[in-house]
């Protein structure tokens, strides 16, 4: 039996909205589950039916072997982190790290010791008489997952932790973040609607859809093998390419190519997907691109351009490649690395 | 520059108001202090006299009312009674009004708080003979749990908590459930101390409501033990400076919580924390 399990879970809210669609998910003990997916998919309703703060239209929860449905909040051992913090204003970080053991009735001197470990880990060990008003929004969030790990709970509940963070602070504490839960061990549950942060931080990726996961495994997994047009779409920056084409006894005919030898018995109108960093330049490959924009990040170049009917067809080279705006390549699929997708209903044929 | 100057008239503007409340008040002080045939012949006195110990301390040992049953200082305890209770039970209750109006799953909450709102506009005054019949027949006329009940609930403070209330993000009660918060550690753990300041201005207000009461003290009591110090200004007799004097000190437990609760009072009307 795996340490959570969610069969068959469904939430309809009382105005009707369906935010998630019959659920069902395993996730092991240790393990670090990302849920990614645009805004509005029900992420967040998901996680929230795991910590209790939503009722459970239809299915089941299970964490550590007990049925949690009917649990309240406060009895499930769980710990989550907002995505504003949630800080108790009128308490200093010290109690506020407190609070949750206080409450399960453990006496001082451990209470004192559990929070000074804590902070540490953290390196908020100075700001424990600060109120959270008085602190940075980076030591905001370290005293959010101070809170939540000084209780050594079941499990983490993490929404959007990191989107009020600048760009360079998110990174840094996405690292940071990942670090500790490898230290600490406990069961994560991380929401998130960055692509990156997902691939980063995942054991394993959930990738949600309009209430219901449309993939689940790791994020390798995930990004070599996507099971529909909307997971190969999401995952991997920049986007993959997707051109309309028409598949028959396994020719494949897009904007002025073709490919043979489509590992697929599809027939009828596809979307090929190809990845920017699965294509390289030769001298007669098979799509000649015109360049429209260079966008030039170091050690990377990303090429824009146009190839017959499709505009902003991306292209990705290392940095040290000079290509100027105008010229015309002609590029080459790496290893067969293309998708092709039914175009009726986005599946996988290949 | 602008600014400055319109900064400066504003308190030019702000000034002369306080004198045109504040000189009233000190010609009463001023005459006060004199004897009573001075008043009665050259009228108000606007410069201090030195009859201030005198009348003073006569005021607050002189037994009056019809049966000589009270004296000043009895008055002041009473009306400080009635006050503190009708300050302390009502802030209490539309605390706890607001916070199940505005966290748990009371049906139709809104129109409940709406119900308790309007009762603002029938106040005591327009209900005071089916009150007066209800503590009658509580048995709790001529009794100081009479005089405070009937006004110790209040629509204004709970509107006040309940607008309070529902300004706090319910990232705040979820973290604390997940905290192992139950409905009673949230009140008094969370929102008790949030709402701090706020509490403070409601007790003030409703500190020196319940001191200004004058027609319900006079109804419910017959016993000269329960008269306040506002059915005293009334009541009193005696020599013109003897009612000044009772005057003046009749102002001075209200400021004086104002003075010692004001810098809760200022943050809690408007907010900052
Ligand atoms: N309390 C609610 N009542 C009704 N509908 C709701 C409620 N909360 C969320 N929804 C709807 O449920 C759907 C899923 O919402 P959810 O908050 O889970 O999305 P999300 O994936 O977390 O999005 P985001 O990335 O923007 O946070 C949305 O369509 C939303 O409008
Ligand atoms: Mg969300």
């Amino acid at each position: 039996m795996s340490f959570l399990e969610l069969k068959k879970v469904t939430k309809i809210y009382p105005n009707g909205t369906k935010a998630v669609h019959e659920t069902s998910m395993n996730v092991e003990n240790g393990e670090f589950m990302v849920f990614v997916g645009p805004s509005g998919c029900g992420k967040s309703t998901l996680l929230r039916m795991i910590a209790g703060l939503e009722d459970i239209t239809e299915g089941n929860i299970n964490l550590d072997g007990i049925l949690i449905n009917k649990v309240d909040p406060s009895e499930r051992d769980v710990a989550m982190v907002f995505q504003n913090y949630a800080l108790y204003p009128h308490m200093n970080v010290y109690n506020n790290l407190a609070y949750g053991l206080k409450n399960r009735g453990i006496s001082k001197e451990d209470i004192e010791k559990k929070v000074n470990e804590a902070a540490k880990l953290l390196q908020i060990s100075e700001y424990l008489q600060r109120k959270p008003s008085m602190l940075s929004g980076g030591q905001r969030q370290r005293v959010a997952m101070g809170r939540a790990i000084v209780r050594s709970p079941k499990i983490f509940l993490f929404d959007e932790p990191l989107s009020n963070l600048d760009a360079k602070l998110r990174i840094q504490m996405r690292l940071e973040i990942k670090k500790l839960q490898q230290k600490v061990g406990v069961t994560s549950i991380f929401v998130t609607h960055d692509q990156v942060e997902a691939m980063t931080l995942a054991d394993r990726l959930a990738v949600i859809n309009n209430g219901l996961i449309e993939q689940l495994g790791t994020p390798i997994e995930i990004y070599n093998n996507p099971k529909s047009m909307f997971v190969a779409g999401f995952i991997g920056s920049p986007q993959m390419n997707f051109l309309e084409g028409e598949l028959k006894n396994k020719t494949l005919t897009s904007e002025g190519f073709e490919i043979n030898n489509v590992t697929s018995d599809f027939n009828g109108p596809v979307i090929l997907g190809i990845r920017p960093e699965h294509m390289s330049q030769t001298d007669k490959g098979l799509i000649n691109l015109s360049v429209d924009l260079v966008e030039q990040l170091g050690s990377d170049n990303l090429i824009y351009g146009e190839i017959k009917n499709k505009k902003d067809f991306c292209f990705r080279c290392p940095g040290s490649q000079i290509i100027k705006k105008g010229s015309k390549l002609s590029l080459n699929i790496n290893d067969n690395n293309y998708y092709v997708f039914d175009k009726s209903n986005g599946n996988r044929v290949n | 520059m602008i600014r400055y100057f319109s900064s400066n008239f504003s308190h030019l503007i702000l000034l002369i108001g306080i004198f045109i409340m504040i000189i009233p008040v000190w010609l009463i002080f001023a005459s006060s202090t004199h004897t009573a045939s001075i008043i009665n012949t050259q009228g108000l006195q606007f410069f201090l006299g030195d009859k201030f110990l005198e009348n003073y301390t006569k005021v607050l040992l002189y037994e009056g009312g019809f049966f000589k049953e009270i004296t000043a200082l009895k008055m002041f305890l009473n009306s400080f009674l009635m006050a503190t209770g009708v300050a302390f039970l009502s802030v209490i209750s539309s605390l706890m009004t607001a916070y199940v109006l505005v966290y748990f799953r009371v049906k139709y909450a809104t129109l409940l708080f709406w119900i308790i709102f309007i009762t603002i506009l029938v106040p005591l005054e327009l209900r005071i003979f089916p009150t007066y019949s209800v503590m009658s027949t509580l048995n709790l006329v001529n009794s100081y749990w009479g005089l405070i009940i009937p006004i110790s609930a209040s629509a204004i403070a709970t509107l006040f908590f309940r607008q309070f209330y529902k300004t706090i993000p319910d990232e705040l009660l979820e973290s604390a459930k997940l905290d192992g918060a139950n409905t009673w550690r949230f009140f008094i753990d969370f929102l008790v101390p949030l709402s701090k300041t706020m509490i403070v201005a409601m007790f003030i207000f409703m500190f020196v409501f319940g001191y200004n009461q004058y027609l319900w003290p006079i109804l419910v009591t017959s016993s000269e033990q329960y008269w306040t110090v506002v059915m005293g200004l009334k009541m009193m007799s005696g020599s013109i400076v003897n009612k000044f004097a009772f005057v003046i000190m009749s102002m001075i437990p209200p400021v004086l919580i104002i003075i010692v609760l004001q810098k809760y009072f200022i943050k809690g009307i408007f907010q900052d924390k």
